[in-house]
Parts: structure tokens; sequence; C-alpha cells
């Protein structure tokens, strides 16, 4: 009992450090919300007249696109906040002051649980500065209340998933640019996947891969939330894909974290 | 304070290596309950691997250690609870101020806000950081930060401090003020494990000091008795002719001479009433003497001699248990 206790509380004042710390460094938020911003406004205003005839459905032309990729900007404003994660912890393990932690009589997950937390503040942020500005720009959606709180949960929870695997990959990282350039796959992703067309346009090799990989079911499940239809299996598949990765990259990163060498 | 019976630190047959690089050879090494005890040694020599062990950051290979009366391998929290550690590295959050470093640490020790505000409000002001506890600690000067790094191995009081290294790359005026910190922890009954390679520092911080050369503890005593382990001091005589060496070297049978300086190297502790008798005896015999200089013994003279030559590693220079 006492023991989750004082994990709990010294995760929360790991979590208010690195709340100063985005504050303090608020570039780094700006540009990592900045990124899936860029590419929104971007393959709207850019690609969106051509590749919204391409479309299935009764709209076609720019705002059919935007409701099409609007949920795929949203999977990447997830793996684009996660992506910092890697960045921050690297460079905090550089940090005399871990080994301090190190030393103390603290949960030894704590400080990796506050770096999670904060990319999860980081995260809600930019899906609202991202929603909102899909919003602004056209973007329109009947669905019920309940089922924006069921998009923004399977988005938490995906951005749960790439957050602790980027904190993985961030530990397992030899430098702070490695820990930048290695998560980059994370919005690459999207790409490869139905974020910003459907699947079944792609090659054969292509369409297996991106239909496999975790982003498809996740992009899936939020745009059919959104934008309508039945969500199917591919929500049972984005949540056992999310609560996996979790599982699996949090258990790597809390081996990576205790048996790290001492800088 | 002190107490001969309870060992703030006990290890016997440390061990440790990194791959094929054998670090540490079999350590044995006592601290008594609040003193200051000195592990000494030149760069590579282990002593942050031993820092670094004892304070459970890394397992060791072999060897049973017990610090503050938890063990360290099978009590890692039990030594957690009960040290504080300052590392060669400043171990402070850059992008926060002064005041929100110490904050953070009486918030993991969870000392509840009234007395962790209390705790920290003190620490500032002992360490005189309270004009700067409101600026980032980027801002602070090495000194600055060495006090902010010290003040927050305090915020939980512990009773047994590692210092790996606390002055270096400090300017004069800061290891002064860094010493004086440390000394006042020793009155307060804190046992301090402080690693060092200034020879000087040891000399003047270390109730008891253990040389570590080459992963092995080569020589271990007091200062006083390490000094008394190295051949004593001597006053040195220049002289401008060969003759008038040659009248001295008679009159003084117990000094040795070297004719290419014209010097005579006359044993003594250069205590006043010494040099007063040697120059009295001088004038006596008329002897010219050209220049005089007194060589009492220091650390310096312990560590090159138990680590600088292998030959003399061997004697009694060389202790294997303590």
């Amino acid at each position: 009992m006492s023991t989750l206790a004082f994990t709990l509380t010294d995760s929360a004042t790991m979590l208010r450090r690195n709340v100063k710390h985005q504050i303090r460094y608020a570039s780094v938020t700006i540009m990592l919300i900045g990124m899936p911003l860029v590419f929104l406004l971007l393959f709207v205003y850019v690609f969106g007249g051509q590749l919204g005839t391409g479309l299935d459905g009764t709209h076609t032309g720019r705002s059919a696109y935007l409701a099409y990729v609007t949920p795929g900007i949203l999977i990447m404003t997830v793996a684009s906040a996660a992506l910092g994660t890697a960045l921050s912890v690297a460079s905090d393990m550089t940090e005399g002051i871990v080994a301090r932690f190190r030393t103390m009589s603290i949960s030894r997950g704590a400080v990796l649980t506050g770096h999670v937390l904060g990319t999860l503040i980081q995260t809600v942020l930019g899906l609202v500065v991202v929603g909102g500005v899909a919003v602004a720009i056209g973007f329109r959606s009947d669905a019920a209340a309940l089922k924006w709180l069921a998009a923004l949960g399977i988005l938490l929870l995906f951005g749960l998933a790439l957050t602790w695997l980027s904190t993985a990959l961030g530990l397992a990282a030899k430098s702070v640019e490695t820990a930048s350039n290695t998560p980059l796959f994370l919005t690459i992703l999207p790409f490869l996947g139905s974020g910003f067309v459907p699947t079944d346009s792609m090659p054969t090799g292509m369409r297996q891969f991106a239909e496999y990989q975790p982003f498809t079911p996740v992009t899936e499940t939020v745009r059919k939330l959104l934008n309508g239809g039945a969500v199917g299996h591919s929500a049972m598949e984005a949540i056992a894909w999310s609560v996996g990765i979790t599982i699996a990259a949090y258990l790597w990163s809390i081996h990576l974290y205790n048996n790290r060498p001492i800088r | 304070m002190k107490s001969a019976a309870t060992a703030a630190i006990q290890v016997s047959g440390l061990t440790k290596s990194f791959g094929d690089h054998l670090v540490l050879d079999g350590i044995d090494l006592s601290v008594a309950e609040g003193s200051i005890f000195s592990l000494l040694g030149p760069n590579g020599a282990g002593k942050t691997t031993v820092v670094q062990i004892l304070s459970t950051l890394i397992p060791a290979d072999a060897g049973n250690m017990s610090v503050a009366g938890h063990d360290v391998t099978t009590d890692p929290h039990g030594v957690r609870s009960a040290i504080g550690v300052t590392g060669q590295f400043s171990a402070v959050d850059n992008l926060l101020t002064g005041r929100e470093n110490l904050r953070l640490i009486a918030d993991l020790l969870h000392l509840g806000r009234a007395a962790g505000r209390r705790r920290v409000a003190e620490l500032l002001d002992r360490f005189d950081l309270t004009d700067a506890a409101a600026k980032p600690v980027s801002t602070y000067s090495g000194g600055m930060r060495r006090r902010l790094d010290l003040a927050m191995t305090l915020v939980g009081t512990p009773r047994m401090i590692f210092l790996d290294e606390p002055t270096t790359g400090l300017d004069p005026r800061s290891r002064h003020t860094m010493w004086d910190s440390i000394r006042g922890l020793v009155r307060d009954g804190v046992t301090i494990f402080l690693t060092t390679q200034y020879l000087d520092e040891a000399d003047e911080l270390a109730d008891q000091i253990a040389v570590l050369d080459q992963g092995r503890i080569v020589a271990e005593g007091t200062p006083a008795e390490l000094k008394r382990r190295i051949p004593g001091g001597h006053i040195e005589l220049q002289f401008p002719t060969l003759p008038a060496l040659d009248s001295a070297a008679r009159l003084l049978q117990a000094a040795s001479r070297d004719e290419d300086s014209l010097t005579l190297q006359v044993p003594g502790d250069g205590s006043v009433a010494a040099l007063r008798e040697l120059l009295g005896q001088l004038e006596d015999a008329a002897i010219d003497v050209e220049n005089l200089s007194i060589h009492t013994p220091d650390l310096d003279d312990v560590f090159f001699a138990v680590t600088g030559h292998p030959s003399t590693r061997d004697s009694d220079l060389q202790k294997a248990d303590a």
C-alpha cells in the first residue's frame, strides 16, 4: 500500500519536474506540435484537391480529403509528441541528476513515468491544437460526444504505447543525437498505412505491410468514430496493439534503466 | 564522536572488472563513524568505481560490503535511505532553479510540504545561495553549482556522505569554502567518504587515508602515520665552493653530499632549535653557506614513494590488511 503510494507520489514529483522543463523549453513542444500541423496544411491545401477526387464517397475534392486525412494527422500528432520523449529521456540520462536519483531510496521507474506522463500532457495539448486547426479549416464531424471521447481514448492509449517505445529507444541510444533520429520512423509509419491514402491504392507488397502495421487499425478506428461507419474489429486490433506495445516497451525501458552503465 | 567499535563502512575483498580490465583488485576498508576517510589516488585508480559500488549505483563482482549497517548487495534500499552522494559531475537539474532543485529532492524524500520548505530555506541560507535561489542553475558558477550539489545531498540529513572529488575544477577560494562545509558536516557527526587526487586536500581534511593505485590499496593510515613512513625531512645546504662543502661534510657527519650541486642534505625536522644549532656549528667552523632550504615530508612524498616506485611497494609501506 505505502509502496504504491510512494510510487505515485514520486511519479507526480517527476511529472512536475518534466512539465517545468517543457515550459522552459517551450520551443521543443512548439516544434513537435508544429510538425503535424504543417503536414495537415500541406496535404489539404497542396495535395488535397487532387487526392480528394480519388476517394470513394459522396463528397469529393478538398473537403472530402480533409475529412479523410484528419484522423491520420491526429495519429501523426500522437507519434510526434512520443518522438520527443526519446530526446528528453536520452538527454536526461546524460545529466548527473539521474545518477543522484539512483542513489536515493525512490521508486526506480518514477523518473521514466514522469517523462511518459509529461509526454501524454503534450499529446493532449497537440491533439487540441491540431484538431482545433482542422475544425477551423473546415473539418466537420457529426459524431456524438461519446464517440469523440472514444477517439481520444484510442489516440491516448496508442500514444502511451508509442511514448514507452520512444522512452526505450531513448534509453537504448548511445547519444542524444542517435536518440533524436531513431524514433523518426514513428512519423513515417502513418504514410505507410491508411493515414494519407486508402491502402487498396497501394501495390500488393506495400499494401500487405500497410494493412498489418499497428498504425492502420488505430487510424481506421479513429476515422470511423469521427466520420461515421462501423468500427468493427479494427478497434480490438488497435487496443491489442497498444496494450501489447505498452507492456513490451515498458519492460524493455525498465530493464534498460536498471542495467544502464553510469554515463 | 568517534567510536572505534562501530564502523560506518566495512569492506572486504571488493573486486570489480569492466570486461577484461580489472579495476578493483581485492580492496579492504574500514571507516569509523563520524570520521573523514579519504581515498587518495591518481586518475583511473578506481576511486569513482569504489564510490559507485558503495552507493549502489553498480554491482561489485565479489566482496562483502556494509554501509551504515546495511549490506550493499542484499539491502540496497537500506543503504540508499542512509546515504547522500555528491558525484564528480554536478548532479543538479540545469533547467530548474536552485530552490526548485532542493524542493525536488525534498519531495522525493517525502519530507512534507512545510518541513520541506523549512529545510530548503535553511540549506539555501547555509550555502549562501538565497540570492540566487530563483535563478536557473544553468546560470550558476562552478562553485555555486557544487554548493547546490552538496546542499541537495544534505536535504535528507544523511548520516553517511560520499563525496567523489568534490573540489576538482574549483578555484582556490571555492575549494576552501567547500572544505569548511565538509568540516562543518563532521562537527554534526556525519561520516564522510571522500575521494580526491589532491594530496593537500586529504592532508587537510582526512582522519584516515588510504592510497589507491591500480585497483589496490598501497598504503593506509592517518596523515601523520603516512608521513612517518617515508624518509624524514631534511635541511639542504648549498655551498659556494667544493672545499667549503668538504669541510661542512666533515663537520656534519650524518649528512649526505652531492658534489655536482655542491649541496649537503642534513636530516632534521626543520625546527627553529635544530636550525639554530646547525647554523651555529657552521659559523663556529667559519664555513660559508650560500643557500639553505627546509624540506618537510608531505603527502606528495608518500604518494610518490608508494605509487611511483614499485620496489618500495613490497617493503613496510604496503599494508595488505589494515
